[in-house]
């Protein structure tokens, strides 16, 4: 089976260390990784602040980028829900429109290719305890689009549970949007700005000494308001966690 | 151009993508939801909505065919009552026990209504699965300001005959040329904090009485 | 009615107003749960929902013969049916109506489409006053007003505020409230019982909305819990109807599946205290005119956009208020409309275009978070409109209003995040650009402050540090052989 990796700008740029987790993860699992270099975005910034012409290019790349392999597999919920719920749509108002009308099909071709980690390892792997070891009070926070759009369900947490030495605690308000929302979090920053906090504070209460999510946008977010906010948990990107083992815990 | 025109040509034009052959039935509408929630009993069913007519505020009472003079007799009393409200077609044997409260008649106005303390009726039927009773104006239900405008009501519903499971099986029997009202416990509001509380316009009391036999 | 405040400055004054935050955030944490466990009574509610959209469906795709359908039973059964292209028409209409009966009151179920095109103040300027008999209604049109929630209009006030309304106002519009009212509930309803008997028992002219019009049979409905409709709908002669044409429903069976759907969504309850449904008159029973007023203002150009006219579903039960995010911090008011939340968002642009600074930031005024959706009785894609809106806002394009195909140009305000947009989009077409890019911030981070002025993300959360080297050159460095194979 031909894996790779789609890393996503946002951890590629901003969180490198979440990329060296899944491979750290997926290699002591058996499973070689690749990362295509021609990769870049998903779009989905441009698609959901309403420039869907600006990401038919991007979701060209995207789909021939990734062709060729069994499996691709990528570290954010949101960007796994752009590629598949937004793609094929986009795809077909670009042949609608008359343009591109191979995209389509090549869009159809990758996109059910695509999945999150945690359905990665889950759905295709099938393995649940990943060997790892946190001997932490963690919180879970499903972000919107794991949860909602692409309906990664209890995966995340099934995989927490297994993980040795973890302490798995209730995020009160868990459901709840944290307030990042891509671009509204510029166009509406001071309601951003309270959702936001309330998370925090939910995250605080919590108990817990991390806060996980598998989305490291939503965690950027969380993250920026905790400091400034006078701290809270540590957030952590659910690879993270599944990276480490005894003698080598994040 | 009439308004109507406009409109009607506005729509046509705002569905250029139906194509024209296309029928109304063509636009598929599963129907695999449920008739019922649940297999019962017509005793079974009869309890549920006995159940879910009090977890609305609604005060339910049981009785046989031949108690039931001395039953709503006991109601009208328990109430204060000293005038009462009955339509034409209401048995005259259900309030051959309350003589002393004072009869009057149905036609009387909105006005007139408000100084009477209880209504009496029966009801075209009742849905267990939702708690609700309907009224069809029928001549035991009367006219729909009846109903609405004492304070107090008391509605027959005759066990098992008049008691439906559902929603989907009340509709079907229920004919939409009559003025229907729907009833599910007292008036309420939930407009203070989205927090129910019982009583507002419409009868603050409604109980309710399952006659058998 | 049109706003030039635009969403995220009203919400900028509104979240910061705690009162409203703690009202807003006690009373949707109620319903939702309650929500919740009413809809998980019914095993079937996915394909009730599902049937509802389907319905819904088939009657927007064939919305003309419906209407024709429901004007000629209607007529049959002794009603009379208008057509009213904009507000300005209904308006007219009802006033022309109200007028030939020589009355100078009339009294109102509480209707968001009134609302919507200005009604009372309409009827107020031809000297016609309009009595709110809504609960909820009455609070707002007491304390001088606007609604913030399309079930519980005075969400926004707690029960002190309400009697504080109710002591200082009553008495200016009729029976005064009890000097020694309490904020208890139930005592709150009492004073507007007695406040509006005096009101139903000497009205003769009402207007309503509906809930639904059968087009089938000719027969409305509507669904409350007060009594207040029974009251309009039974006691005066006259009763006006103001109903989206969006409203129909083909059958009378039909209602079997949103009779089941709108009580559970909206008050969370199994079925609404009471529902009536009337057939245009009836002989010696309820009113004996009966004038039904259907209105577009709007909706046959959102129904014209194949995207947008799924929001043309919607049978405001506000469930989508309720779980919103956005709506519990920013409250009704931002929305601009008498449409507020979510469905509000995708609704207030279509009937309105996007024109105004208020209706361009609409489609952005959610993190697309998707609660909305996931509780829409009727199956909205809002996020999916949302981002449709959005696109016409960014882009501009094609689109109808007042019933003529228009191509729009992008909203103002936008052109700096379009350049930004393009920019990015050239760098994530030319990864090498965008790898020397990362690079860049990379050997540069140590200078990079947490906050950046200016910049309206900094404001409330520090900006991330940025890595000593981005993935890619990590990857490049420690399996860079693999990748040539």
């Amino acid at each position: 089976m031909r894996v790779a990796l789609f890393i996503t700008c946002v951890n590629d740029a901003l969180y490198p260390g979440t990329g060296r987790a899944v491979v750290t993860l997926l290699e002591r699992l058996g499973v070689q990784v690749d990362f295509p270099a021609e990769q870049t975005c998903c779009g989905q910034v441009q698609y959901n602040t309403g420039y869907r012409h600006q990401t038919e290019p991007l979701v060209r790349r995207f789909a021939t980028v990734f062709a060729d392999y069994d499996a691709v597999v990528t570290p954010s919920g949101s960007c796994a829900a752009m590629v598949r719920e937004h793609y094929p749509r986009i795809a077909r108002r670009a042949a609608d429109e008359g343009r591109d009308g191979e995209l389509a099909e090549l869009a159809g071709r990758t996109v059910p290719k695509v999945h999150e980690l945690s359905e990665f390892l889950l759905d295709v792997l099938r393995v649940e305890d990943v060997g790892a070891y946190f001997p932490y009070t963690v919180a879970y926070h499903p972000t919107c689009h794991s949860l909602r759009l692409l309906g990664v369900g209890d995966r995340p947490t099934r995989l927490l549970r297994a993980v040795r030495g973890i302490d798995l605690v209730e995020l009160p308000g868990a459901e709840e949007c944290c307030g990042f929302g891509g671009t509204f979090s510029v166009k509406n920053p001071d309601v951003s700005a309270a959702m936001g906090a309330d998370k925090v504070r939910n995250a605080v209460d919590s108990g817990a000494r991390v806060l996980c999510a598998a989305d490291n946008s939503c965690l950027m977010h969380i993250g920026g308001t905790m400091s400034r906010r006078g701290g809270g948990p540590r957030v952590l990107h659910l690879a993270e966690i599944l990276a480490s083992t005894e003698g080598n815990v994040t | 151009m009439s308004s109507r025109e406009t409109i009607l040509n506005r729509i046509r034009q705002a569905l250029t993508d139906v194509p024209l052959a296309e029928a109304a039935q063509d636009v598929t509408v599963d129907r695999s939801y449920l008739r019922r929630h649940g297999e019962r009993t017509p005793e079974q069913t009869a309890e549920l909505l006995a159940e879910n007519l009090a977890d609305y505020r609604a005060v339910v009472h049981r009785c046989t065919n031949a108690e039931l003079p001395a039953r709503i007799a006991s109601l009208l009393a328990a109430h204060g009552s000293r005038t009462v409200v009955a339509p034409a077609g209401v048995p005259a044997r259900w309030l051959a026990d309350s003589a002393d409260v004072e009869r009057v008649p149905e036609e009387s106005t909105a006005r007139q209504l408000d100084m009477v303390d209880t209504v009496v009726t029966g009801c075209a039927l009742a849905i267990a699965e939702t708690g609700t009773v309907v009224l069809d104006a029928s001549p035991d239900q009367g006219l729909r300001r009846v109903t609405l405008v004492p304070d107090h009501h008391i509605c027959v519903v005759r066990v098992p005959e008049q008691v439906v499971d559902s929603l989907p099986e009340a509709l079907e029997r229920l004919s939409p040329r009559r003025p229907l009202t729907w009833i599910s416990g007292p008036s309420a509001t939930s407009d203070i904090e989205l927090d129910r509380v019982e009583g507002v316009h419409g009868p603050r009391t409604l109980e309710v009485v399952l006659v058998r036999g | 009615m049109s706003d030039a405040t635009s969403f995220p400055q009203a919400a900028r004054v509104s979240v910061r107003n705690a009162q409203l935050r703690g009202n807003l955030r006690h009373a949707t944490h109620t319903i939702r749960a309650k929500r919740a466990k009413a809809v998980a009574e019914l095993a079937d509610w996915d394909r009730l929902r599902a049937a509802g959209a389907a319905i819904k469906d088939r009657t927007l795709r064939h919305l003309d013969d419906y209407l024709e359908q429901l004007e000629t039973a209607v007529t049959a059964a002794g009603g009379t049916v208008h057509w009213a292209v904009d507000a300005d028409e209904a308006n007219r209409i009802v006033t022309r109506l109200v007028k030939a009966t020589g009355e100078t009151e009339v009294v109102k179920v509480k209707s968001m489409v009134t609302q919507e095109i200005g009604l009372n103040e309409a009827l107020a300027a031809a000297g016609i006053r309009a009595y709110e008999t809504d609960l909820a209604e009455l609070i707002v049109q007491l304390g001088d007003d606007r609604p913030s929630h399309i079930l519980v209009p005075a969400i926004h006030r707690n029960r002190t505020e309400i009697r504080d309304i109710f002591r200082r106002q009553m008495g200016r519009w009729g029976r005064p409230a009890p000097q020694d009212l309490s904020d208890s509930p139930a005592e709150l309803a009492e004073a507007a019982r007695l406040h509006l008997r005096e009101k139903f028992l000497r009205a003769k002219v009402a207007v309503s909305g509906a809930n639904f019009m059968v087009a089938e049979t000719g027969t409305l409905v509507v669904v409350e819990s007060e009594g207040n409709g029974r009251m309009c709908l039974t006691l005066p002669e006259t009763l006006i109807s103001v109903v989206g044409i969006e409203k129909t429903v083909p059958t009378w069976r039909d209602l079997e599946v949103f009779l089941q759907l709108l009580p559970r969504s909206s008050t969370a309850e199994r079925m609404n205290p009471y529902t009536s449904t009337w057939t245009g008159t009836t002989d010696g029973d309820g009113p004996r005119e009966f004038h039904l007023v259907l209105l577009d203002n709007g909706r046959t150009d959102a129904l014209a956009d194949q995207v947008g006219r799924q929001a043309l579903r919607c049978i405001r039960c506000s469930a989508c208020l309720n779980v919103c995010p956005v709506y519990e911090r920013a409250g009704g008011h931002a929305y601009g409309s008498a449409y507020p939340g979510p469905i509000g968002a995708i609704l207030t642009p279509q009937l309105r275009g996007t024109a105004s600074a208020l209706e361009a930031s609409l489609p952005y005024a959610s993190s697309l978070c998707g609660a909305c959706y996931e509780v829409c009785p009727v199956a909205i894609d809002i996020p999916e409109v949302l981002v449709h809106l959005r696109e016409r806002v960014a882009e501009g394009g094609s689109t109808t209003r007042d019933g003529a195909r228009v191509t729009i140009k992008p909203a103002k305000g936008h052109a700096a995040e379009r350049a930004a947009m393009r920019a990015a989009r050239w760098a994530f077409e030319h990864p090498r650009a965008l790898r020397a890019g990362e690079r860049l911030a990379a050997r540069t981070r140590r200078a990079h402050p947490a906050r950046l002025p200016g910049l309206s993300w900094s404001a409330s959360r520090d900006l991330p540090t940025v890595p000593p080297e981005p993935f890619r050159d990590w990857w490049q460095r420690t399996h860079g052989g693999e990748e040539a194979k």
